[in-house]
């Protein structure tokens, strides 16, 4: 095994990789459909052993013709659209009722000393206690129309935004603070045009924490006050045992859940170009 | 003795600081110890004094960021109040914005100042600066794009947009390696000149201060004084390779021994 020397002249090219696993080199689409595919045949192979009772776990095709059955009615603009309709409703205005406040408080707390000192202590102590125990007092406010529901996703999603705008608009260090005093600027313009795009960053992590959040606030909100939609399909199936039908209304509230997210996903790439890591950036 | 020799016989008295002194109070921190100094037009000083001694101190107080504890600050007869734009300032980070490109960056002093429209009327300035500082072609570049020594050039840009009479600045190139730093040292002398600027230097370095100043001051350890002030009489403009001449030395040794004396650095 001894080298034989080269002579320099012979070298072309000496290009060389790292060496990458197996897993890890397998292209993106490859590797997410071999895990999916490897999760239904589990659950293909359960269903089969019979360890469980269908009626607790339906198979994989029960589940995909129920998914394609929900997704007819919703597309023919069925009773299941109408339901999923108000969820959308309760979601975005709750989360744009959570983007007002929540930015209106950060801002307090974050600007003013007297929102730091005496808010935020406030804020906290309210962040702490598990927000799903005001839903019925929001029910005997609200009555069981979408307000209360509205109320609930608004209330579990403001709490994220009021932090990450807080902590964004301590994200500007000493130098930035410096510089802009030389410069003569004053609180307002402090504040737009270096404070607020220095914890734009930090906001968006609040921003999708509270995406979250709204849609898990809606849906709590149906499961406890009834009215007429997503939660309340997946509580009356639930109801009946018709696990399949569970699990396709889920399926298509997961994809309601994602859209909110990836729509800030979106907007923050777009507005935090010049951030390193906007979050959950792939290639 | 001290007093006479701070007053410069060449120019008139552009920055006149009398009895200075800052008391922090938070820990009761006696900061800055009563600093009389006097900045001739277009003279070039530097400060150099153990770390912590109040260097910055007496800079933010002379820029108008902080408020001295006792004494005056007039610049060009008028008490320094607060930030002024005839006052141009530079630490030791370069500071961009990384979303605004490096034109946009140069002209918001004036887009604080007087609005965005007096900004954009100002981006031929801003060009002529990038120019000047070797950075032509960059104005569209992201800050993100520029290295260490690109970002504090594109800096200088955006103190000299306003035009300021004084230039202060705070260890602006400590951060670059020595090789940009020499570089950038002649380059501020060019503007310096170029601009008849009356400019305010703080250091850690010897070499620096000696080979660019008219007068070096040394400062004690906190509280900080002036205890001495070295005329540096060395003929401009200055080259990099006056730092092998034995003149040179000899105020860097002088200098040294006043520190040490101190116990520091
Ligand atoms: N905002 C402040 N509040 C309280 N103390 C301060 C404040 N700023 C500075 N000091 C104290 O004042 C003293 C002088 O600080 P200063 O920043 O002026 O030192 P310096 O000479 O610039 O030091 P260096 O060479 O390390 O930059 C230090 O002891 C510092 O701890
Ligand atoms: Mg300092």
């Amino acid at each position: 095994m001894t080298d034989t020397p080269v002579r320099p002249d012979e070298i072309v090219h000496t290009t060389w990789s790292e060496p990458v696993s197996f897993l890890d080199g397998l292209p993106r689409s490859v590797a997410m459909t071999a895990l999916f595919a490897l999760f239904i045949g589990l659950w293909q192979l359960v269903y089969i052993l019979g360890f469980v009772s269908p009626i607790i776990l339906p198979s994989p095709g029960e589940t995909a013709r129920d998914i394609v059955f929900v997704g007819k009615n919703l597309f023919t603009g069925g009773y299941m659209l109408t339901a999923l309709w108000i969820t959308v409703k309760e979601v975005i205005l709750g989360f744009a009722i959570a983007i007002a406040i929540g930015f209106s408080l950060g801002v307090l707390v974050g600007e003013t000393s007297f929102g730091e000192r005496a808010v935020l202590p406030y804020l906290v102590a309210i962040d702490t206690m598990p927000k799903v125990a005001f839903a019925p007092l929001f029910l005997a406010w609200l009555g069981f129309g979408i307000a209360s529901k509205v109320a609930l996703a608004a209330f579990i999603a403001t709490f994220p935004i009021v932090v990450g705008t807080a902590a964004g608009l301590h994200a500007a260090d000493q130098n930035a603070r410096m510089l802009f005093k030389t410069m003569g600027a004053g609180r307002w313009q402090t504040l737009f045009k270096m404070k607020l795009p220095l914890g734009l960053p930090h906001m968006f992590t609040g921003l999708k924490i509270a995406a979250v959040g709204v849609m898990a606030g809606a849906i709590t909100g149906e499961f406890l006050g009834g009215g007429k939609g997503f939660g309340e399909l997946i509580r009356v199936a639930a109801s009946q045992l018709n696990t399949p039908r569970v699990f396709s209304l889920i399926l298509y509230l997961s994809l309601l859940g994602l859209t909110v997210f990836w729509s800030v996903v979106w907007m923050e790439r777009r507005f935090v170009f010049w951030h390193k890591s906007s979050v959950m950036d792939n290639r | 003795m001290l007093a006479q020799r701070q007053t410069d016989p060449k120019g008139r008295p552009v920055y006149q600081l009398r009895q200075v002194a800052k008391s922090y109070a938070r820990g009761n921190l006696r900061a800055l110890d009563h600093v009389d100094l006097t900045l001739a037009e277009g003279t070039f000083s530097s400060v150099i004094g153990p770390s912590g001694c109040g260097k910055s101190t007496l800079l933010k107080i002379m820029a108008g960021l902080i408020p001295p504890s006792e004494g005056s600050v007039v610049l060009e007869g008028q008490p320094v109040l607060g930030p002024r734009r005839d006052i141009g300032m530079m630490f030791q980070q370069a500071t961009l914005f990384p979303w605004r490109s490096t034109l946009e960056n140069i002209v918001l002093p004036i887009e604080i100042r007087d609005g965005r429209q007096a900004a954009k009327a100002r981006h031929d300035d801003a060009r002529a600066l990038l120019d000047l500082v070797g950075l032509k072609g960059f104005e569209n570049s992201m800050p993100s794009e520029l290295s260490g020594g690109m970002a504090q050039r594109a800096s200088i840009c955006r103190m000299l947009i306003t035009k300021p009479a004084v230039l202060l600045l705070d260890e602006p190139f400590s951060a670059l390696d020595e090789l940009s730093r020499d570089f950038m040292n002649m380059e501020l002398q060019r503007i310096c000149t170029e601009r008849r600027a009356t400019a305010l230097l703080i250091t850690h370095s010897i070499q620096e201060a000696v080979i660019l100043s008219d007068i070096v001051y040394v400062m004690s350890p906190r509280p900080g004084q002036f205890v001495e002030a070295i005329a540096i009489d060395l003929p401009r403009p200055r080259t990099l390779d006056m730092m092998t001449e034995p003149k040179f030395g000899a105020y860097v040794r002088r200098i040294r021994a006043r520190l040490d004396k101190g116990a520091f650095l």
